[in-house]
């Protein structure tokens, strides 16, 4: 229990480091070691959910500086809640790519690069100091470049440099941001923060700020009109690394980071919140609208995580109780069926070699596991009852009429309508109808990646139990409550805490 | 006040270069002039009136001081820029070798 925290950022960067050094030259040393940090990390936050709901907030301080002289990493209900996400999403990743990266050469360094991007993600979830939110940003975004380009064939470069770009754009506006921010409140602890604003109030500054924030964050979490590196990075990428960008990089840099500060430091208003809300409608129908029309099935994929991200936008810009509970119960639940959609896909280009849809068909019949999982998790980012994607759909359209916002609920509809079409197409043109005549020979793909997609299929079917309240008050309930605790957070991460 | 004026305005000019440029080198540059722009900003930021370098001296008579943390900050995000150009220019050689151009008009393979 003592000094657990920094062991999330420790373990991954030190299996990032060991990776090079002694994975080099004998195969399945780096997946050794690859497989035991990230079971390591998923075990920790297992324990750490207990830890934050038995004490409900720790206080690490790094070097023995305390806060808010110093860096601190802070374990609260929703530190706890994007831990788990995190770590068991990339652990079950990690398992698939075993067989996947195969096709790939040097798989050693993909597995150095992915340790560092989890490092980095752990490290921006933990942490409660802004500029060190901002290094740890940039350490998982700089990996995530660089996997992007993984396979440095044409698409891919074209893909990853875009993406270069446009985060790196995105990231001067977050610097500008904190320069700004440290210009008027002279600290850098977010817990101060928060204390210096509640005391000086915004002024003119603030507004600034939280356009530059909005902007940048929005970018790495690709809300429209940000949106434009997604749909060409998610498919020339490995299916690995896609599914690890959808299902937590653009949530944990973009939505976290911006929750934690516009809800914890900033202290939200109602522009603020409006704004949020704005852009996540308008996500979703963009997203939905441009991915009926795609052939390519990781395009269609990706078109859909900006959909699916603005529902979290819009569900978290409520500012209800149920809504924030609603957006990060969605948050969880895209993080699993979007990660399986790409699993499922990368299993299906493993095997055929292709991605567009007019070419595939009834690869039911010869890959029964992947079309199984696959029309498990179509069911699921559908809203079909009783998968998980249902229920969090919808408590989020139940919680804008209950706000009294009738017209947003009205916009989450007809998203999930077509939603559902698109699924259907997906499912019709890939995995039913007869089987094209190229295709007789294909098997079903490896052992691991099986074994990941049938533990991401369990998880879809059940993850609804996450809402039964015995259960809910450990998972979800501590993460609403620390969001909706505001200015709170500062007086309990400075009066002390654990440690 | 007129300073930070035009240190944001050297932060437009870089974006101006990254956003309208066709070259990838310019643009490549036009995102480290935004970086220069982002860490000169907040060295101007820790200016105090007539301070001097924020280093203890038993022996003199110390009156005022500039603030020595955004110095520590722009450390790390010089660093941090640094091995983002690293990446970028690896990445543009690597374009060059497959299109053959440096012309982003060009390189246009992925649609939709």
């Amino acid at each position: 229990m003592i000094n657990l925290l920094p062991l999330f950022p420790v373990i991954s960067l030190a299996g990032a480091f060991l990776i090079p050094l002694i994975g080099r030259n004998k195969k399945g040393v780096s997946d050794a070691i690859t497989f035991i940090c990230t079971l390591a990390l998923f075990g920790l936050s297992i324990v750490s959910l207990f830890i934050s709901k038995e004490k409900s907030l720790l206080v690490y301080s790094i070097g023995g500086w305390k806060p808010p002289l110093g860096i601190c990493f802070v374990l609260d209900g929703l530190s706890a809640f994007m831990l788990v996400t995190l770590n068991i999403v990339s652990f079950l990743i990690a398992i698939y790519s075993i067989s996947y990266m195969e096709k790939y050469t040097d798989k050693y360094k993909f597995y150095s690069l992915f340790m560092l991007m989890v490092a980095g993600m752990n490290g921006v979830i933990l942490t409660g100091d802004i500029f060190n939110l901002f290094v740890f940003l940039e350490i998982a975004s700089v990996a995530s470049y660089a996997l992007v380009a993984y396979g440095t064939e044409e698409e891919e470069l074209e893909a990853a440099f875009k993406y270069a770009v446009m985060g790196t754009i995105a990231s001067s506006f977050i610097l500008l941001g904190i320069g700004l921010l440290y210009a008027y409140t002279s600290t850098l602890n977010m817990a101060d923060l928060s204390g210096v604003i509640v005391a000086k109030g915004g002024g003119l500054l603030l507004p600034f700020v939280t356009v530059l924030f909005i902007a940048g964050f929005g970018i790495k979490s690709a809300l429209v009109p940000f949106h434009a590196w997604l749909p060409d990075a998610h498919p020339s990428a490995p299916a690995s690394i896609s599914a690890m960008l959808s299902g937590v990089l653009i949530k944990i840099l973009g939505i976290y980071s911006l929750s934690r500060i516009l809800f914890n430091v900033f202290g939200v208003n109602k522009f603020t919140l409006l704004v949020l809300m704005v852009l996540g409608a308008i996500s979703l129908l963009i997203g939905v609208f441009l991915a009926i029309g795609q052939w390519d099935f990781k395009r269609l994929l990706a078109y859909h995580s900006i959909s699916q991200v603005g529902y979290i936008v819009l569900a978290i810009g409520l500012g209800t109780p149920l809504g924030i509970l609603a957006g990060l119960f969605h948050l969880f639940n895209h993080s699993v069926f979007k990660s399986l959609l790409f699993l499922n896909s990368g299993a299906v280009e493993y095997a055929t070699g292709t991605r567009d849809l007019k070419a595939m068909g009834g690869l039911r019949q010869r890959m029964p596991i992947t079309a199984t999982t696959s029309w498990i998790a179509s069911m699921a980012i559908s809203g079909v009852p009783p998968f998980n994607g249902f229920w969090s759909k919808l408590i989020i359209i139940i919680a804008c009429v209950q706000s009294g916002r009738i017209g947003f609920a009205i916009v989450a509809v007809v998203g999930s309508i077509l939603t559902l079409a698109s699924f259907m197409k997906v499912q019709k043109y890939a995995f039913f109808g007869g089987l094209n005549k190229k295709f007789e020979n294909i098997k079903e793909v490896p052992f691991c990646m099986q074994l990941s997609m049938y533990l991401f299929a369990i998880i879809c079917i059940f993850a609804a139990v996450l809402l039964i309240p015995r259960i809910s008050a450990y998972f979800i309930n501590p993460a609403q409550e620390a969001l909706l605790s505001g200015h709170r957070y500062a007086v309990m991460v400075l009066g002390g805490g654990k440690l | 006040m007129f300073i930070y004026f035009l240190c944001l305005i050297l932060f437009c000019v870089g974006l101006y270069c990254a956003l309208r440029r066709r070259n990838i080198i310019k643009i490549i540059i036009g995102l480290s002039i935004m970086e220069y722009a982002v860490n000169l900003f907040f060295i101007l930021i820790g200016y105090r009136w007539q301070g001097r370098a924020p280093i203890e001296a038993a022996d003199q008579n110390i009156l005022r001081m500039v603030d020595p943390i955004p110095q520590a900050l722009i450390l790390t995000s010089i660093v941090i820029g640094l091995s983002v150009l690293a990446l970028l220019v690896g990445i543009a050689i690597r374009i060059f070798e497959k299109f053959k151009t440096f012309d982003i008009t060009k390189i246009k393979k992925l649609r939709g």
